[in-house]
């Protein structure tokens, strides 16, 4: 278990602005997510918790160990707080080979476990055969699992993984995946995990903290922030949700619906907190839940096609009222004619639309 | 026509002495600048750039100053040792030191700021001390440089004129180095002083380019191989 709470304020340098972390936070066992845009903090805790950079004010603990302690003038160095740092740019020691780099780590052991542990550790990263290699000989991935091999030699009690996924194709993130999820259910110790890809912090995490120039803005599982970004903020850090603004026509707390107006369309919504008709409040959907169709109905709404992006594994429609559908392959070839004719409509369930935030009078 | 090389050898185990000094002296005071923040730092780098700049006269005047007999350091020296630094192959190598440290320390602490912090980061938060983390990898990784430096600090050592002509004061047989016997030699009445002179010029060109060259190979091969 790792928390802290800490403050951290940088003056405005000649080539920075000034930059102010206040932030609190608690992980226990498994994978943790820092997400949020470049430079909002993300790496600056991971730093704080290593012990690279002091922060101002506040305290952090480990487990029962205090590694910081403002008050209590508490500063333990690096070397002293037990955190597996794994960093960006791996950062393994260009003039030692991996077994080298490895035995760097495993110093602080005992003499005869020193070499077992060297051992098991390349054994298990499948890295036995590359052990007397320099890192400029090993590939991307062979480098990402020496440099994860490496941070964990030493037993920490903390694992802090920077951007892992960053710069790797698709087939090795696949593959840091999978290592991230044994190492979660081996070790039973936090892993922080930088990331700023929203499908990182469903692929890996149990929690998720979103950043947002220097706080922390939102908190939670990656299904309860999807299912409730809380915020038009988050919806919008979290990327794919579309915004809209919305009129409450009606409410009826008995069927748990409202009626609402939303793109000029009269539709039917799901029960909205703490609202009276006539109130404003901020909605949202996402794409892959809206229902493209060709014919007007209930809770559809007109719109102009004006842009369709192939995608990976499906079809996305832009239309210009601002609504985004995400469709199957399948099912865009199936619509596309018909569409093209008679005109779009969009179905928005009653379940996909989500209240951020409460009323506006 | 017989050459006296004596000079030639004193040159070059003065400056092999110097440079010994100057590695030692200059690595730590390359990673005191590099990497500490003290009062007196910036006073500290003018302090190593001096050499560089002043004229090498006025260099061997101020170890005149400091370290000759009438000194109170020279002085000490002399009831330690029973002999002075000032006048013997002592003071010169002093006077090869200073000349050659600046670019020492300028290089290897250009060096050293070059180590990527993430490799020093990761060796810190790997458990090392700061004496390990020196030694096994901020050292290593700025070797080349460093060594490039170090052989032109050879090179510069042995070529000192002007301090090494305050302080030892042109001894033949004692403090007379191969720059002050080309001088010597080539101003001299001696019969066939011009061949000594052109004989020993020749010789430490070859020298010097030799180290020159070593030292280009050395600031290459790190381009290459990271």
């Amino acid at each position: 278990m790792i928390r802290g709470n800490v403050v951290k304020r940088f003056q405005p340098g000649p080539e920075s602005a000034a930059f102010h972390l206040d932030i609190e936070f608690e992980a226990g066992a498994g994978v943790t997510a820092l997400y949020g845009p470049s430079g909002s903090g993300k790496t600056l805790t991971l730093d704080c918790v290593a012990g690279f950079v002091a922060p101002d004010s506040g305290r952090i603990m480990l487990d029962n160990r205090i590694l910081f302690d403002a008050e209590s003038g508490v500063n333990l160095r690096p070397r002293r707080r037990s955190c597996g740092y794994v960093f960006q740019n791996y950062a393994l020691f260009p003039h030692m080979t991996l077994r080298e780099n490895l035995a760097f780590a495993a110093h602080g052991l005992p003499r005869l476990e020193r070499h077992r542990r060297i051992a098991e550790q390349l054994e298990r990263f499948k890295l036995t055969s590359m052990a007397g290699r320099y890192p400029h000989e090993l590939s991307g991935g062979q480098k990402q699992r020496g440099s994860i091999a490496r941070a964990l030699m030493a037993n920490p009690r903390v694992v802090l993984l920077d951007e892992p996924g960053r710069g790797l194709d698709e087939a090795l993130r696949m593959d840091l995946y999978t290592l991230i999820h044994e190492l979660r259910d081996g070790l039973k110790i936090p892993v922080l995990l930088v990331t700023h890809d929203p499908a990182e912090c469903f692929a890996l995490a149990e929690r998720v903290l979103i950043y947002d120039a220097g706080r922390i803005v939102h908190r939670g599982s990656p299904a309860e922030l999807v299912r409730n970004p809380g915020t038009a903020e988050v919806a919008h850090l979290l990327g794919g949700f579309t915004v809209y603004d919305a009129e409450v026509i009606a409410l009826d707390p008995a069927k748990q619906t409202s009626r609402l107006r939303l793109l000029g369309e009269e539709i039917c919504g799901p029960h909205l907190r703490g609202c009276f008709k006539g109130d404003r409040v901020t909605v949202c959907t996402r794409p892959e839940e809206l229902i493209i169709r060709t014919q007007p109905g209930e809770n559809r709404i007109r719109g102009d096609l004006r842009q369709v992006i192939e995608r990976l594994q499906s079809v996305r429609a832009c239309f210009a009222n601002g609504l985004i559908v995400d469709v199957t392959r399948e099912t865009w070839r199936s619509l596309e004619d018909a569409g093209r004719q008679s005109g779009w409509w969009i179905e928005i369930p009653e379940r996909s639309l989500r209240q951020i935030g409460g009323a506006r009078t | 026509m017989a050459i006296d090389w004596f000079p030639l050898w004193l040159s070059l185990e003065v400056a092999a002495i110097a440079t010994a000094i100057s590695l030692i002296l200059g690595i730590w005071l390359a990673w005191l600048l590099a990497n500490k923040h003290f009062r007196g730092k910036d006073l500290l780098d003018a302090l190593t750039t001096l050499p560089l700049a002043l004229p090498p006269t006025v260099l061997g005047y101020y170890l005149l100053v400091v370290i000759g007999r009438a000194s109170w350091i020279g002085q000490a020296w002399e009831k330690l040792t029973g002999s002075s630094l000032a006048f013997t192959w002592r003071g010169v190598v002093i006077a090869s030191t200073l000349h050659a440290i600046p670019l020492l320390v300028k290089s290897s602490r250009a060096a050293l700021e070059n180590v990527d912090r993430a490799y020093e980061k990761a060796a810190r938060s790997l458990g090392a001390s700061e004496w390990r983390l020196f030694w096994r990898v901020s050292i290593p990784l700025a070797r080349r440089p460093i060594a490039a430096a170090t052989a032109l600090a050879f090179a510069r050592s042995m070529g000192d004129f002007g301090a090494t002509l305050m302080i030892g004061a042109d001894i033949p047989g004692r403090t007379q180095t191969v720059a002050i016997a080309i001088y010597d030699a080539y101003y001299s009445d001696r019969p066939g002083h011009t061949f000594v002179a052109r004989t020993l010029v020749i010789v430490i060109s070859i020298v010097t380019a030799a180290i020159v060259y070593l030292a280009n190979r050395l600031e290459q091969r790190r381009h290459s191989v990271t």
